[in-house]
Protein backbone atom coordinates (compact mmCIF):
# COMPACT_ATOMS: atom_id res chain seq x y z
CA UNK A 1 0.00 0.00 0.00
CA UNK A 2 2.61 2.46 1.08
CA UNK A 3 4.87 2.42 -1.93
CA UNK A 4 7.37 5.20 -2.27
CA UNK A 5 6.43 5.76 -5.92
CA UNK A 6 4.55 8.93 -5.07
CA UNK A 7 7.53 10.58 -3.45
CA UNK A 8 8.60 13.11 -6.02
CA UNK A 9 12.20 14.06 -6.72
CA UNK A 10 13.77 16.86 -4.70
CA UNK A 11 13.45 20.30 -6.19
CA UNK A 12 16.26 22.84 -6.41
CA UNK A 13 14.89 25.49 -4.08
CA UNK A 14 14.65 22.84 -1.40
CA UNK A 15 15.71 24.99 1.57
CA UNK A 16 12.97 27.57 1.16
CA UNK A 17 10.31 25.08 0.31
CA UNK A 18 11.24 22.88 3.24
CA UNK A 19 10.83 25.72 5.74
CA UNK A 20 7.31 26.36 4.49
CA UNK A 21 6.49 22.67 4.41
CA UNK A 22 7.94 22.14 7.87
CA UNK A 23 5.71 24.89 9.28
CA UNK A 24 2.69 23.34 7.56
CA UNK A 25 3.69 19.94 8.89
CA UNK A 26 3.95 21.21 12.47
CA UNK A 27 0.56 22.90 12.09
CA UNK A 28 -0.98 19.56 11.10
CA UNK A 29 0.62 17.88 14.14
CA UNK A 30 -0.62 20.65 16.44
CA UNK A 31 -4.12 20.17 15.02
CA UNK A 32 -3.89 16.46 16.03
CA UNK A 33 -3.98 15.33 12.40
CA UNK A 34 -2.36 11.99 11.61
CA UNK A 35 0.65 11.92 9.31
CA UNK A 36 0.38 9.20 6.66
CA UNK A 37 3.19 7.47 4.71
CA UNK A 38 3.02 9.47 1.49
CA UNK A 39 2.58 12.84 3.23
CA UNK A 40 5.49 15.25 3.29
CA UNK A 41 7.50 14.95 6.51
CA UNK A 42 10.83 16.37 7.70
CA UNK A 43 13.72 13.95 7.20
CA UNK A 44 14.41 14.02 10.94
CA UNK A 45 10.83 12.92 11.69
CA UNK A 46 11.22 10.03 9.25
CA UNK A 47 14.57 9.08 10.76
CA UNK A 48 13.39 9.30 14.38
CA UNK A 49 10.34 7.16 13.67
CA UNK A 50 12.24 4.58 11.63
CA UNK A 51 14.67 4.23 14.53
CA UNK A 52 11.96 4.06 17.19
CA UNK A 53 9.52 1.73 15.38
CA UNK A 54 12.22 -0.65 14.17
CA UNK A 55 13.77 -0.81 17.67
CA UNK A 56 10.32 -1.54 19.00
CA UNK A 57 9.93 -4.33 16.42
CA UNK A 58 13.36 -5.79 17.24
CA UNK A 59 12.40 -5.76 20.93
CA UNK A 60 9.27 -7.80 20.28
CA UNK A 61 11.26 -10.38 18.30
CA UNK A 62 14.17 -10.62 20.77
CA UNK A 63 11.59 -10.64 23.57
CA UNK A 64 10.45 -14.06 22.36
CA UNK A 65 13.77 -15.57 23.49
CA UNK A 66 13.65 -15.22 27.31
CA UNK A 67 10.10 -16.56 27.42
CA UNK A 68 10.60 -19.19 24.73
CA UNK A 69 13.18 -20.60 27.12
CA UNK A 70 10.35 -21.90 29.36
CA UNK A 71 7.83 -23.23 26.84
CA UNK A 72 9.01 -26.81 27.09
CA UNK A 73 9.26 -26.60 30.88
CA UNK A 74 5.96 -24.88 31.72
CA UNK A 75 4.47 -26.54 34.83
CA UNK A 76 1.14 -27.54 33.23
CA UNK A 77 -0.50 -27.88 29.84
CA UNK A 78 -2.64 -24.79 30.59
CA UNK A 79 0.44 -22.70 31.35
CA UNK A 80 2.24 -24.08 28.32
CA UNK A 81 -0.60 -23.25 25.93
CA UNK A 82 -0.85 -19.71 27.38
CA UNK A 83 2.89 -19.10 27.16
CA UNK A 84 3.03 -20.41 23.62
CA UNK A 85 0.17 -18.09 22.63
CA UNK A 86 1.91 -15.16 24.32
CA UNK A 87 5.21 -15.78 22.54
CA UNK A 88 3.29 -16.06 19.25
CA UNK A 89 1.69 -12.70 20.01
CA UNK A 90 5.12 -11.12 20.54
CA UNK A 91 6.10 -12.34 17.08
CA UNK A 92 2.89 -10.88 15.66
CA UNK A 93 3.60 -7.55 17.38
CA UNK A 94 7.07 -7.52 15.85
CA UNK A 95 5.56 -8.06 12.41
CA UNK A 96 2.92 -5.29 12.77
CA UNK A 97 5.71 -2.95 13.82
CA UNK A 98 8.11 -3.89 11.02
CA UNK A 99 5.29 -3.24 8.55
CA UNK A 100 4.71 0.20 10.12
CA UNK A 101 8.45 0.99 9.99
CA UNK A 102 8.66 -0.05 6.34
CA UNK A 103 6.08 2.57 5.36
CA UNK A 104 8.81 5.13 6.10
CA UNK A 105 10.92 3.79 3.25
CA UNK A 106 13.30 1.15 4.62
CA UNK A 107 12.92 -2.46 3.49
CA UNK A 108 12.27 -5.28 5.94
CA UNK A 109 15.60 -6.79 4.96
CA UNK A 110 17.48 -3.56 5.76
CA UNK A 111 15.79 -3.25 9.14
CA UNK A 112 16.49 -6.86 10.13
CA UNK A 113 20.07 -6.69 8.88
CA UNK A 114 20.73 -3.56 10.97
CA UNK A 115 19.64 -5.48 14.07
CA UNK A 116 21.67 -8.58 13.22
CA UNK A 117 24.73 -6.40 12.56
CA UNK A 118 24.32 -4.87 16.04
CA UNK A 119 23.67 -1.41 14.55
CA UNK A 120 20.06 -1.19 15.76
CA UNK A 121 19.15 -1.58 19.41
CA UNK A 122 16.36 -3.46 21.18
CA UNK A 123 14.98 -3.03 24.69
CA UNK A 124 17.60 -3.53 27.41
CA UNK A 125 15.21 -5.70 29.43
CA UNK A 126 15.59 -8.73 27.16
CA UNK A 127 19.27 -9.03 28.04
CA UNK A 128 18.37 -10.47 31.43
CA UNK A 129 18.03 -14.24 31.92
CA UNK A 130 14.89 -16.18 32.87
CA UNK A 131 16.28 -18.42 35.59
CA UNK A 132 13.08 -19.83 37.12
CA UNK A 133 9.39 -20.26 36.25
CA UNK A 134 8.63 -17.25 38.47
CA UNK A 135 10.52 -15.11 35.94
CA UNK A 136 7.80 -15.89 33.40
CA UNK A 137 5.17 -14.62 35.83
CA UNK A 138 7.26 -11.54 36.58
CA UNK A 139 7.84 -10.75 32.91
CA UNK A 140 4.11 -10.86 32.18
CA UNK A 141 3.25 -8.83 35.25
CA UNK A 142 6.03 -6.22 35.18
CA UNK A 143 7.70 -6.20 31.76
CA UNK A 144 4.39 -6.34 29.90
CA UNK A 145 2.88 -3.98 32.49
CA UNK A 146 5.64 -1.45 31.78
CA UNK A 147 5.24 -1.98 28.04
CA UNK A 148 1.51 -1.23 28.30
CA UNK A 149 2.25 2.03 30.17
CA UNK A 150 4.57 3.01 27.32
CA UNK A 151 2.33 1.83 24.50
CA UNK A 152 -1.06 3.23 25.44
CA UNK A 153 -0.01 6.84 24.74
CA UNK A 154 1.58 5.62 21.47
CA UNK A 155 -1.91 4.69 20.22
CA UNK A 156 -2.31 8.47 19.75
CA UNK A 157 1.09 8.98 18.14
CA UNK A 158 1.10 11.44 15.23
CA UNK A 159 2.25 8.82 12.71
CA UNK A 160 -0.81 6.89 11.52
CA UNK A 161 0.70 3.45 10.78
CA UNK A 162 2.51 3.38 14.16
CA UNK A 163 -0.60 4.44 16.07
CA UNK A 164 -2.70 1.78 14.32
CA UNK A 165 -0.12 -0.94 15.04
CA UNK A 166 -0.09 0.13 18.71
CA UNK A 167 -3.87 -0.16 18.97
CA UNK A 168 -3.68 -3.80 17.85
CA UNK A 169 -0.75 -4.48 20.19
CA UNK A 170 -2.43 -2.91 23.24
CA UNK A 171 -5.59 -4.96 22.72
CA UNK A 172 -3.52 -8.15 22.92
CA UNK A 173 -1.11 -7.04 25.63
CA UNK A 174 -3.65 -7.10 28.44
CA UNK A 175 -3.83 -10.91 28.23
CA UNK A 176 -0.05 -11.02 28.67
CA UNK A 177 -0.08 -9.02 31.87
CA UNK A 178 -3.00 -10.91 33.38
CA UNK A 179 -1.49 -14.33 32.64
CA UNK A 180 1.75 -13.17 34.29
CA UNK A 181 0.00 -11.88 37.38
CA UNK A 182 -2.00 -15.11 37.64
CA UNK A 183 1.27 -17.06 37.73
CA UNK A 184 2.49 -14.78 40.54
CA UNK A 185 -0.75 -15.17 42.52
CA UNK A 186 -0.51 -18.96 42.21
CA UNK A 187 3.13 -19.00 43.36
CA UNK A 188 2.43 -16.62 46.25
CA UNK A 189 -0.45 -18.79 47.48
CA UNK A 190 1.75 -21.89 47.21
CA UNK A 191 4.50 -23.37 49.38
CA UNK A 192 7.17 -21.28 51.10
CA UNK A 193 9.61 -22.31 48.37
CA UNK A 194 7.24 -21.13 45.66
CA UNK A 195 6.71 -17.79 47.36
CA UNK A 196 10.47 -17.40 47.82
CA UNK A 197 10.87 -18.08 44.11
CA UNK A 198 8.38 -15.31 43.31
CA UNK A 199 10.20 -12.88 45.63
CA UNK A 200 13.56 -13.77 44.08
CA UNK A 201 12.22 -13.05 40.59
CA UNK A 202 10.81 -9.69 41.71
CA UNK A 203 14.15 -8.84 43.33
CA UNK A 204 16.01 -9.48 40.08
CA UNK A 205 13.53 -7.82 37.67
CA UNK A 206 12.38 -4.73 39.58
CA UNK A 207 15.24 -2.37 38.76
CA UNK A 208 15.75 -3.49 35.14
CA UNK A 209 11.99 -2.97 34.60
CA UNK A 210 12.19 0.62 35.91
CA UNK A 211 15.05 1.19 33.45
CA UNK A 212 12.75 0.15 30.57
CA UNK A 213 11.24 3.65 30.61
CA UNK A 214 14.58 5.05 29.52
CA UNK A 215 16.97 7.63 30.98
CA UNK A 216 15.68 10.30 33.37
CA UNK A 217 14.07 13.34 31.71
CA UNK A 218 17.05 15.55 32.51
CA UNK A 219 19.35 13.46 30.30
CA UNK A 220 17.07 11.97 27.64
CA UNK A 221 18.39 12.97 24.20
CA UNK A 222 15.32 12.27 22.06
CA UNK A 223 12.47 13.60 24.19
CA UNK A 224 12.16 17.24 23.14
CA UNK A 225 11.62 16.83 19.41
CA UNK A 226 9.57 13.66 19.95
CA UNK A 227 7.23 15.61 22.22
CA UNK A 228 6.97 18.47 19.72
CA UNK A 229 6.08 15.95 17.00
CA UNK A 230 3.59 14.18 19.29
CA UNK A 231 5.39 10.88 18.97
CA UNK A 232 5.82 11.00 22.72
CA UNK A 233 2.99 12.20 24.93
CA UNK A 234 4.49 11.66 28.38
CA UNK A 235 8.07 11.91 29.60
CA UNK A 236 10.10 8.89 30.70
CA UNK A 237 9.87 9.89 34.36
CA UNK A 238 6.12 10.51 34.19
CA UNK A 239 5.48 7.05 32.75
CA UNK A 240 7.87 5.45 35.23
CA UNK A 241 6.04 7.08 38.14
CA UNK A 242 2.65 5.98 36.79
CA UNK A 243 3.96 2.43 36.54
CA UNK A 244 5.38 2.41 40.08
CA UNK A 245 2.13 3.80 41.51
CA UNK A 246 0.11 1.12 39.72
CA UNK A 247 2.47 -1.71 40.67
CA UNK A 248 3.06 -1.18 44.40
CA UNK A 249 -0.50 -2.18 45.44
CA UNK A 250 -0.27 -5.25 43.16
CA UNK A 251 2.93 -6.33 44.92
CA UNK A 252 1.30 -5.71 48.30
CA UNK A 253 -1.61 -7.94 47.32
CA UNK A 254 0.86 -10.71 46.49
CA UNK A 255 2.60 -10.19 49.83
CA UNK A 256 5.88 -9.53 48.05
CA UNK A 257 8.42 -6.87 48.98
CA UNK A 258 9.67 -4.44 46.36
CA UNK A 259 13.48 -4.48 46.65
CA UNK A 260 13.76 -0.77 47.43
CA UNK A 261 14.02 -0.14 51.18
CA UNK A 262 14.09 3.61 50.55
CA UNK A 263 10.67 3.65 48.86
CA UNK A 264 8.12 5.92 50.53
CA UNK A 265 4.63 7.13 49.71
CA UNK A 266 4.44 10.93 49.52
CA UNK A 267 1.56 13.15 50.62
CA UNK A 268 -0.02 12.96 47.14
CA UNK A 269 -0.07 9.18 47.24
CA UNK A 270 2.85 8.69 44.82
CA UNK A 271 5.39 5.99 45.63
CA UNK A 272 8.83 7.62 45.49
CA UNK A 273 11.53 5.17 44.47
CA UNK A 274 15.24 5.40 45.18
CA UNK A 275 17.92 6.43 42.71
CA UNK A 276 18.21 4.05 39.72
CA UNK A 277 21.66 2.63 38.91
CA UNK A 278 22.09 4.10 35.42
CA UNK A 279 25.59 2.65 35.11
CA UNK A 280 23.98 -0.79 34.84
CA UNK A 281 21.57 0.50 32.17
CA UNK A 282 24.44 1.95 30.13
CA UNK A 283 26.42 -1.27 30.47
CA UNK A 284 23.50 -3.35 29.20
CA UNK A 285 22.89 -0.95 26.29
CA UNK A 286 26.59 -1.10 25.44
CA UNK A 287 26.27 -4.87 25.01
CA UNK A 288 27.54 -5.98 28.41
CA UNK A 289 24.33 -7.23 30.03
CA UNK A 290 24.07 -10.82 31.23
CA UNK A 291 22.58 -12.14 27.96
CA UNK A 292 23.43 -9.67 25.15
CA UNK A 293 25.79 -12.07 23.39
CA UNK A 294 23.38 -14.99 23.75
CA UNK A 295 20.44 -13.02 22.34
CA UNK A 296 22.38 -11.78 19.32
CA UNK A 297 23.83 -15.24 18.68
CA UNK A 298 20.34 -16.79 18.85
CA UNK A 299 18.87 -14.22 16.43
CA UNK A 300 21.76 -14.63 13.97
CA UNK A 301 21.55 -18.40 14.13
CA UNK A 302 17.79 -18.35 13.52
CA UNK A 303 18.27 -15.99 10.57
CA UNK A 304 21.06 -18.09 9.01
CA UNK A 305 19.28 -21.38 9.57
CA UNK A 306 16.15 -19.95 7.94
CA UNK A 307 18.01 -18.82 4.82
CA UNK A 308 17.30 -22.02 2.90
CA UNK A 309 13.56 -21.63 3.57
CA UNK A 310 13.55 -18.08 2.17
CA UNK A 311 15.59 -19.24 -0.83
CA UNK A 312 13.31 -22.22 -1.49
CA UNK A 313 10.15 -20.11 -1.21
CA UNK A 314 11.57 -17.51 -3.58
CA UNK A 315 12.66 -20.19 -6.09
CA UNK A 316 9.25 -21.87 -5.94
CA UNK A 317 7.43 -18.56 -6.45
CA UNK A 318 9.69 -17.72 -9.41
CA UNK A 319 9.03 -21.13 -10.98
CA UNK A 320 5.27 -20.78 -10.51
CA UNK A 321 5.33 -17.30 -11.96
CA UNK A 322 6.88 -18.68 -15.15
CA UNK A 323 4.43 -21.56 -15.56
CA UNK A 324 1.36 -19.80 -17.09
CA UNK A 325 3.58 -18.13 -19.71
CA UNK A 326 5.16 -21.46 -20.64
CA UNK A 327 1.75 -23.11 -20.97
CA UNK A 328 0.36 -20.28 -23.08
CA UNK A 329 3.26 -20.72 -25.49
CA UNK A 330 2.46 -24.38 -26.16
CA UNK B 1 22.65 -15.57 -6.25
CA UNK B 2 21.23 -13.27 -3.59
CA UNK B 3 17.68 -14.04 -2.45
CA UNK B 4 15.37 -11.29 -3.74
CA UNK B 5 13.44 -9.21 -1.20
CA UNK B 6 10.22 -10.99 -0.26
CA UNK B 7 7.20 -9.26 -1.86
CA UNK B 8 4.78 -7.16 0.19
CA UNK B 9 1.06 -8.01 0.42
CA UNK B 10 -1.89 -6.07 1.78
CA UNK B 11 -4.32 -7.99 3.98
CA UNK B 12 -8.09 -7.46 4.07
CA UNK B 13 -10.35 -9.27 6.52
CA UNK B 14 -14.12 -9.63 6.69
CA UNK B 15 -15.18 -9.82 10.30
CA UNK B 16 -18.03 -11.84 11.76
CA UNK B 17 -20.44 -8.92 11.79
CA UNK B 18 -21.05 -9.10 8.05
CA UNK B 19 -19.21 -5.93 7.07
CA UNK B 20 -17.06 -5.62 3.95
CA UNK B 21 -13.44 -6.76 3.87
CA UNK B 22 -11.37 -4.16 5.66
CA UNK B 23 -7.68 -3.38 5.32
CA UNK B 24 -5.86 -4.59 8.45
CA UNK B 25 -2.19 -4.35 7.54
CA UNK B 26 0.53 -5.81 5.40
CA UNK B 27 3.01 -8.67 5.41
CA UNK B 28 5.79 -10.22 3.37
CA UNK B 29 5.40 -13.59 1.62
CA UNK B 30 6.92 -15.14 -1.45
CA UNK B 31 3.61 -16.23 -2.99
CA UNK B 32 -0.16 -15.97 -2.54
CA UNK B 33 -0.57 -19.27 -0.68
CA UNK B 34 2.05 -18.35 1.88
CA UNK B 35 0.61 -14.84 2.14
CA UNK B 36 -2.80 -16.28 3.04
CA UNK B 37 -1.32 -18.57 5.69
CA UNK B 38 0.78 -15.78 7.15
CA UNK B 39 -2.26 -13.46 7.17
CA UNK B 40 -4.19 -16.05 9.17
CA UNK B 41 -1.36 -16.34 11.71
CA UNK B 42 -0.63 -12.63 12.00
CA UNK B 43 -4.07 -11.05 11.77
CA UNK B 44 -6.64 -13.61 12.95
CA UNK B 45 -5.25 -15.20 16.12
CA UNK B 46 -8.42 -14.36 18.04
CA UNK B 47 -11.19 -15.15 15.58
CA UNK B 48 -11.10 -11.70 13.99
CA UNK B 49 -12.34 -12.87 10.63
CA UNK B 50 -14.29 -15.25 8.44
CA UNK B 51 -12.60 -14.40 5.15
CA UNK B 52 -9.20 -13.06 4.11
CA UNK B 53 -8.05 -11.34 0.93
CA UNK B 54 -4.38 -10.83 0.18
CA UNK B 55 -3.37 -8.48 -2.63
CA UNK B 56 0.16 -7.78 -3.88
CA UNK B 57 0.91 -4.23 -2.72
CA UNK B 58 2.38 -3.47 -6.13
CA UNK B 59 -1.06 -4.10 -7.69
CA UNK B 60 -2.65 -1.21 -5.80
CA UNK B 61 -2.97 2.16 -7.50
CA UNK B 62 -3.29 4.90 -4.93
CA UNK B 63 -4.44 8.49 -5.23
CA UNK B 64 -1.75 11.06 -4.58
CA UNK B 65 -2.21 12.77 -1.19
CA UNK B 66 -0.60 15.93 -2.59
CA UNK B 67 -3.46 16.13 -5.09
CA UNK B 68 -6.23 15.47 -2.62
CA UNK B 69 -7.64 18.98 -2.89
CA UNK B 70 -8.29 18.64 -6.60
CA UNK B 71 -9.24 15.00 -6.34
CA UNK B 72 -12.03 15.48 -3.83
CA UNK B 73 -13.14 18.99 -4.78
CA UNK B 74 -16.24 17.80 -6.68
CA UNK B 75 -17.70 16.44 -3.42
CA UNK B 76 -16.92 19.51 -1.32
CA UNK B 77 -19.37 21.92 -2.88
CA UNK B 78 -22.43 19.69 -3.26
CA UNK B 79 -24.25 19.94 0.01
CA UNK B 80 -27.49 19.05 -1.82
CA UNK B 81 -26.23 15.46 -1.88
CA UNK B 82 -26.95 15.20 1.84
CA UNK B 83 -30.42 14.53 3.27
CA UNK B 84 -30.19 17.42 5.73
CA UNK B 85 -30.13 19.87 2.77
CA UNK B 86 -33.88 19.35 2.29
CA UNK B 87 -36.57 20.76 4.51
CA UNK B 88 -39.47 18.54 5.46
CA UNK B 89 -42.34 20.10 7.49
CA UNK B 90 -42.19 19.08 11.13
CA UNK B 91 -45.78 17.75 11.06
CA UNK B 92 -44.68 15.07 8.64
CA UNK B 93 -42.45 13.58 11.34
CA UNK B 94 -39.39 11.42 10.83
CA UNK B 95 -38.48 10.69 7.22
Amino acid sequence: MYTQALNTAETDDRGLEDAAKAAQFQARIDAEERIEPNDWMPEAYRKTLTRQISQHAHSEIVGMLPEGNWITRAPSLRRKAALLAKVQDECGHGLYLYAAAETLGSSREELVDAMLAGKAKYSSIFNYPTLTWADIGTIGWLVDGAAIMNQIPLCRCSYGPYARAMIRVCKEESFHQRQGYEIMVTLCRGSDEQKAMAQDALDRWWWPVLMMFGPPDATSQHSDTSTKWKIKRFSNDELRQKFVDATVPQAQYLGLTIPDPGMVQDADGHWRYSEIDWTEFKQVLAGNGPCNRDRMAARRRAHEEGAWVREAAAAYAAKRAQRPTAQAAE
Amino acid sequence: MATPNTPLWEVFIRSRNGLAHKHVGSLHASDATMALQAARDIYTRRGEGLSIWVVPSSAITASDPAEKGMMFEPAESKIYRHPTFYEVPEEVGHM
